[in-house]
């Protein structure tokens, strides 16, 4: 066995302890409270793994739920397990951050369908007693919204100060808005759409087939072989890597340099850096993703449609609302545009919700709204503290 | 640390404009400010008359402001973003010194007019005496105080007068139940002058009104 073989097999081993026993916290859902899926499948038994920050106050009225995106995970403000590197939002969440730890408890929990420990292909499936692989049920973000209540539930919340998220995070934001209005006070759905467009569907598809392309991917049963659709993946993390990017980001951070090279080396190798960091996107992910996840949470994420079952009226998913809205777009993303949050904002006026929208001038693209912003942070900051002081939580620096 | 001065200094003498339409809004109303800027008007109106107050801003770093206040506010136009509106879903619908730099003047004053129970509508005035002397005299388009642009730098595309304001109310129905005109030295002017002197004198004008719909309180 090569060097590069037992590193693999150690990555898939790292990766398969945190799928059956992750380093967070977990809750556990018996057969006698099986999850009801939209595929009218019911899911049972069925596991949460999430992560808190902070203290819950006596009232239970503090707490803030942060929903993450698709290849994300728990981990928003904790070291990762696997990779070692901070949490995924740690400029955001944390002690005197703008989601401030210090006075909100803060949930984040791993998405059904996800591998970092709630329940998703890679799980053990009771029938059989090998993991599920495609014979998982196809999911959608209504069912991990649903998965997330079980969770806030078990916690014995009644009602979640505010939802945070974004991209498909902000997807569940909306969903909760939606599904649970009286358990929602306040909302902040970021850099998202209340629908996948065509192009959304689009990318993902490319994604997807280059997984299944991957001979290695077996039908999605590759846990009990030796071989893992690494290169599949990687490939489908490299094109959406592109899409989480905006050109004038590509070009400030590479333009057309060479890496490590003076001169074009007339091959396929990674000349340009910009091919070299593509490829390091890729291999450094497949060490922590689980390929049939990548699969179910992009579909999950295709199928979104907040219209769909009210006519095609996007303000019929929010009539009755008394939650408040702030939603943030950024100029330069391209995957979920400032005219998709626009169209959230303008169903939320159509029936009258209290709702704020910026969008925030950055030219990072959709990734912006996990990198260093200050107008956006500013933003987030502000409308929490004042949707705190409504709530009855004090101001800043009083304490909940 | 200069800008919190200058935030304080707002704070302790709000613009008298604003004054007058907090004085016109019922306590507790749910108000729509539309070009409300960075939310000083409507953080007026909270503070004073506990309303529930929303916002339209098109300048983006002024939302961000505002939000980051604790305003709920939405980055928008209101050429744009008013129709999204029901009917009636405000108290009070207000134009704050913006009606001038619509593309659509009439269609925004209507939107307004369905949008409110009542709308609030302010505008600096070009009928006042000095507009009026700088373009007879000087032969050029007026700079004043209230009218700080040159020509080519006005975001004020419509531009009017008290009684041109007047007149499109009458042309879109709306009832004028106040009209209070400003002197350039932020004095109101007497309420029994005619109109044609509160077009000489007044830089600008609040307006009090309700729409053809609605019936008379």
């Amino acid at each position: 066995m090569t060097a590069a073989q037992s590193d693999i097999i150690a990555s898939v081993a790292r990766r398969q302890s945190e799928i059956d026993a992750p380093s967070s916290q977990i809750a556990h859902f018996d057969v006698s409270a099986p999850l009801h899926l939209a595929c009218q499948q019911d899911l049972a038994p069925f596991s949460v793994a999430y992560q808190t920050y902070g203290t819950l106050n006596a009232a239970k009225s503090n707490a803030i739920l942060i929903c993450h995106a698709l290849t994300a995970d728990q981990y928003v403000a904790t070291q990762h397990p696997i990779t070692g590197k901070p949490g995924w939002w740690d400029i955001m969440v944390g002690p005197g951050k703008p989601i401030d730890t210090e006075r909100f408890f803060v949930i984040c929990s791993n998405v059904l369908g996800g591998c970092m420990g709630s329940t998703g292909p890679a799980s053990i499936n009771p029938k059989t007693g090998a993991p599920y692989g495609i014979d998982f049920p196809v999911i959608t973000i209504g069912d991990m919204v649903e998965a997330q209540a079980r969770l806030i539930d078990y916690l014995g919340i009644d009602q979640l100060f505010a939802v945070v998220g974004g991209s498909m995070g902000g997807m569940q934001v909306v969903e909760w808005a939606s599904r649970f209005k009286d358990r929602v006070f306040a909302a902040v759905p970021i850099a998202t759409t209340a629908w996948h467009s065509s192009q959304n569907i689009a990318f993902h598809e490319v994604g997807r087939q280059a997984v299944m392309a991957d001979p290695n991917w077996q039908s999605g049963n590759y846990y009990a072989t030796d071989k893992v659709p690494r290169n599949g993946l990687a490939v489908a993390r490299m094109a959406a890597h592109i899409t989480y990017l905006s050109e004038e980001a590509l070009h400030r951070k590479f333009g057309r340099s060479l890496q490590d090279r003076s001169e074009k080396t007339f091959s396929f190798n990674a000349d340009f850096q910009v091919e070299s960091y593509l490829r390091h996107q890729g291999s450094s992910f497949v060490d922590r993703f689980d390929a049939n996840s990548y699969l179910y949470i992009t579909r999950a994420m295709d199928y979104f449609d907040l219209r769909e079952g009210r006519g095609s009226v996007l303000a019929d998913a929010f009539r009755g609302t008394q939650t408040r809205f702030c939603v943030v777009s950024f100029t330069s993303d391209w995957l979920y545009p400032t005219r998709e949050s626009r169209r959230i904002v303008q169903a939320l006026n159509a029936v009258a919700a209290n709702v704020s929208f910026v969008e925030i001038e950055s030219d990072k693209g959709h990734d912006a709204f996990l990198l260093d912003e200050p107008t956006f942070h500013a933003t987030v900051r502000g409308f929490l503290n004042a949707a705190a002081l409504k709530h009855g939580l004090g101001t800043a620096g009083n304490g909940a | 640390m200069n800008a919190p001065d200058r935030s304080l200094a707002k704070a302790k003498s709000p613009r008298v404009d604003h004054v007058l339409i907090a004085e016109m809004v019922e306590a507790g109303a749910r108000v729509l400010d539309v070009g409300c800027g960075d939310g000083e008007l409507l953080q007026l109106l909270a503070e004073r008359r506990g309303v529930d107050g929303r916002g339209v801003e098109l300048q983006r770093d002024k939302v961000n402001q505002a939000v980051a206040r604790g305003l709920s506010v939405i980055q928008g136009d209101a050429d744009r973003d008013l129709d999204n509106y029901p009917d009636q879903a405000f108290d009070y619908a207000i134009l704050s010194l913006t009606i001038q730099a619509t593309r659509q003047p009439k269609t925004v004053l209507e939107n307004l007019l369905r949008i409110g129970r009542r709308a609030i509508v302010s505008f600096p005035n070009f009928g006042h005496w000095r507009v009026r002397t700088g373009l007879l005299i000087g032969g050029r388009m007026p700079v004043t105080d209230n009218l700080p642009d040159l020509w080519y730098l006005t975001p004020n595309a419509h531009l009017c007068t008290i009684r041109d304001f007047a007149d499109l109310c009458e042309r879109v129905d709306a009832t004028v139940e106040r009209a209070v005109a400003f002197n350039d030295h932020d004095r109101r002017l007497p309420i029994k002058w005619s109109l044609s002197m509160q077009n000489l004198f007044g830089e600008k004008a609040v307006f009090l009104l309700h729409g053809p719909k609605r019936s008379k309180t």
